[in-house]
């Protein structure tokens, strides 16, 4: 009598706790409130006070527009925000409105049903025609735009002035310049690096790769195919992993440095040459090498060519789970406004995407003027897909860099392992 | 009918008796597990989590691609290894320390005890920082001592497991150490005096006398240790930064960190916490044959 009573009781549970599987979060669609509150989300900085000031004077001239609205402004910790985010698309009530998004994660959050889709809205917008074509591109999922981008960042090739004077050198114009003069600068000078790079420093390697005619993936949103294995893309890897050199940047110190790393290594003097951003240049300026430094573009494997850099920067969204759509929206394309970026540009020095601004803010800085021949040389970008987030996230390209640098693999053996792992990653 | 009744309602008392341990065990462990059972049958990312995709049931989809996986063998094997290492070298200095902690006067035992404990109420993130600062390649206090500036400590995997298996045993020595003390001290003087009586040498009273008394507590902190060590994620983490270089000091519980939740394939993670629950098991039930078989009641 036991045994049947047992296997009904362990079947009931069974039953029961079937209708338990995987849950699917319900997608919630945007509902339209006109008053209330907006939640909006921007990423933290080092300066964040400059940030905030603009942003609070956005504010005040939306809220001063639209009675009934307030708007709360939350500033994202960059360690943390990919937690946030998870967060925000799991749930909609601790999701933002507006969001400040990396340009590099938005098609994760797309595939995720995170975003709003504002094609519509973007058409309504004369701001939106001001607006250049490749770096609309970088919010642009399939044929539907899900953000606008805000500002954009280019990295260039940053030298020790007072260095190159002492040495007699000048700046380098190709790749093989670029490798004499760091090895003479640490024949030199025996505590620096010829150049500071990083084997976790992505987005200073692949510059080498665009120029050698390799990428990551080829193809468009939906069909890429991965081509880190081509011949062309293993003549950048092995241009950039064969910096990792004793007489340039050892390998001992250099493998596990960071974009991040190599500008603290530059901005301390620790380095004659690094590949740092224009959105760096704050932080280079607080270091100790302060007004010793000077910047040219990265130069590529022709002698005078640029190499292609990697169109860094960030873009607003909405939410898809947003209560207040249009607030949403308007909110989002006043910060976007000519306006607003020429205003963060004063303060942060971001340069605007829109090409009004730049063109604005290239006549009044003339530092600016290597980062932006640079992006005139033209840009790339990763793939514009939800893989990304999974290549990012499994490190498939630093684990790459790494091997090579620390010789565990050949580079045709790294460079084969990525390309299955990038394969994979674009096939789910 | 009264009599007949209590009897036949007898058998089911055991049953009672044991629902509040289940009360506790199935909220808190079988119906996770049965959660972690059923996710590793589908395939389950960010997307499907908030309702992008919908969860696609792939069976043994996501064990075919992990055991597929040349990286998992890898680091499967790396993760026995240490683990063996840590439990060998933890037990020794554990074991070592204990005897000495009979042997030397009160006050270095209370210093020894004190530094000890220091160490065991450190908690794992705190005491792996210090130590990655300690062994910082450019600034580091060791590198400065030894004068081996530019040394990087964490670039060779043998030099990195060792460091990292180092902190490990730092930080779980300690109760190792006050338990086998403690069961030292338990031993009854009488059976010692006994043995001294009966002309036994120092070597032949540990191993017939002490010994077999310390055996359940052996047991119990070997199993520990296992457990532990086998588990390790905090010291590994933060000191080689997610896996080392090019992951080569990933363990499985720093692997299953990056599958399931750095790149949110929540599926494929799953899975690997059931290969890893099942070695677990396994290893535990090998021990408690081990002593059944030898007639050890734990």
């Amino acid at each position: 009598m036991r045994k049947p009573l047992a296997l009904t009781a362990l079947l009931a549970v069974a039953l029961s706790t079937a209708a338990c599987a995987p849950s699917t979060g319900t997608p919630t669609d945007s509902a339209d409130a006109k008053t209330g509150t907006l939640r909006v989300w921007l990423f933290d900085e080092a300066n964040r006070a400059a940030k905030e000031a603009v942003v609070k004077e956005a504010v005040a001239e939306f809220t001063a527009a639209h009675s009934g609205v307030t708007v709360d402004v939350s500033y994202l910790a960059t360690d943390t925000r990919a937690e946030k985010y998870k967060g925000a698309l799991n749930d909609p009530a601790s999701a933002p409105d507006v969001t400040e998004v990396g340009n590099t994660d938005l098609a994760g959050f797309v595939a995720s049903n995170g975003m709003a889709d504002v094609s519509a809205d973007l058409k309504t917008w004369p701001e939106a025609t001001d607006l250049p074509a490749d770096l609309v591109s970088t919010v642009t999922v399939g044929d539907k735009a899900y953000g606008v981008p805000w500002w954009i960042g280019v990295r260039a090739l940053y030298y020790r002035t007072d260095v190159f004077t002492e040495l007699g050198l000048t700046p380098p114009t190709s790749y093989a310049e670029l490798v004499t003069t760091a090895k003479k600068i640490r024949a030199e000078r025996k505590d620096m690096l010829g150049i500071a790079v990083g084997g976790l420093y992505v987005f200073g390697a692949l510059p080498f790769v665009w120029d050698a005619g390799g990428d990551i993936a080829t193809g468009s949103a939906g069909g890429y195919t991965a081509t880190i294995d081509s011949a062309a893309s293993k003549a950048g890897i092995t241009a950039y992993t064969s910096l990792f050199a004793d007489d340039i940047c050892p390998a001992q110190q250099c493998v596990d440095l960071t974009g991040g790393g190599t500008v603290e290594a530059f901005a301390a003097g620790r380095a004659g040459m690094g590949i740092l951003g224009n959105f760096n240049r704050s932080a280079v300026e607080a270091g100790a090498v302060k007004g010793r430094y000077a910047v040219v573009p990265l130069p590529g494997a022709k002698p005078g060519s640029i190499a292609p850099a990697f169109a860094g920067g960030s873009s607003l969204g909405v939410f898809r789970s947003t209560g207040h759509r249009s607030l949403a929206v308007e909110f989002m394309q006043l910060l976007a406004s000519r306006k607003y970026t020429l205003k963060l540009y004063d303060a942060m020095g971001f340069v605007p995407a829109m090409k009004s601004a730049r063109t604005e803010v290239i006549t009044k800085d003339p530092q600016l003027k290597p980062f932006v021949d640079t992006m005139e040389a033209g840009t790339r970008f990763v793939p514009v897909d939800k893989a990304w987030t999974t290549i990012d996230a499994e490190k498939i390209l630093p684990t790459l860099l790494q091997k090579v640098i620390t010789k565990q693999a050949t580079v045709d053996a790294a460079a084969a392992e990525a390309n299955t792992r990038i394969t994979a990653a674009l096939g789910k | 009918m009264t009599v007949s009744a209590t009897i036949r309602r007898q058998p089911l008392t055991p049953l009672w008796l044991l629902l509040p341990a289940l009360a506790v065990l199935v909220p808190m462990f079988a119906y996770p597990l049965y959660q972690l059972g059923l996710l590793s049958l589908f395939e389950y990312g960010q997307p499907q989590v908030s309702g992008g995709e919908p969860a696609r049931f792939v069976g043994v989809g996501n064990f075919r691609a992990l055991f597929d996986d040349p990286t998992f063998w890898t680091v499967l094997g790396q993760t026995v290894v240490f683990a063996t290492g840590c439990v060998v070298v933890t037990l020794a200095v554990g074991a070592a320390l204990a005897v000495l902690l009979t042997r030397i006067g009160r006050v270095a035992r209370a210093a020894l005890s004190f530094a000890a404990l220091t160490a065991w109420a450190a908690p794992a993130m705190t005491g792996s920082v210090v130590w990655s600062f300690l062994f910082d390649s450019n600034l580091g206090l060791v590198n400065e001592v030894l004068g081996l500036d530019g040394y990087n400590w964490f670039y060779d995997r043998s030099v990195a497991f060792a460091l990292v298996g180092a902190v490990v045993v730092w930080h779980s020595f300690p109760f190792v150490m006050i338990t086998l003390y403690a069961g030292i001290q338990a031993v009854p003087a009488s059976v010692l005096e006994a043995a001294a009586l009966d002309g036994a040498s120092a070597f032949t009273t540990f191993r017939r006398v002490t010994a077999p008394i310390l055996r359940p507590l052996i047991i119990i902190v070997v199993i520990q240790s296992i457990i532990w060590d086998f588990k390790v994620f905090t010291q590994i983490y933060v000191m080689t930064g997610g896996g080392g270089i090019a992951g080569q000091n990933l363990v499985l519980n720093v692997y299953a960190y990056q599958k399931a939740f750095a790149s949110s394939q929540y599926g494929l993670g799953s899975a690997i916490g059931i290969v890893m629950t099942v070695i677990l098991l396994v290893v535990t039930l090998f021990y408690l044959r081990a002593l059944r078989r030898t007639g050890e009641v734990l």
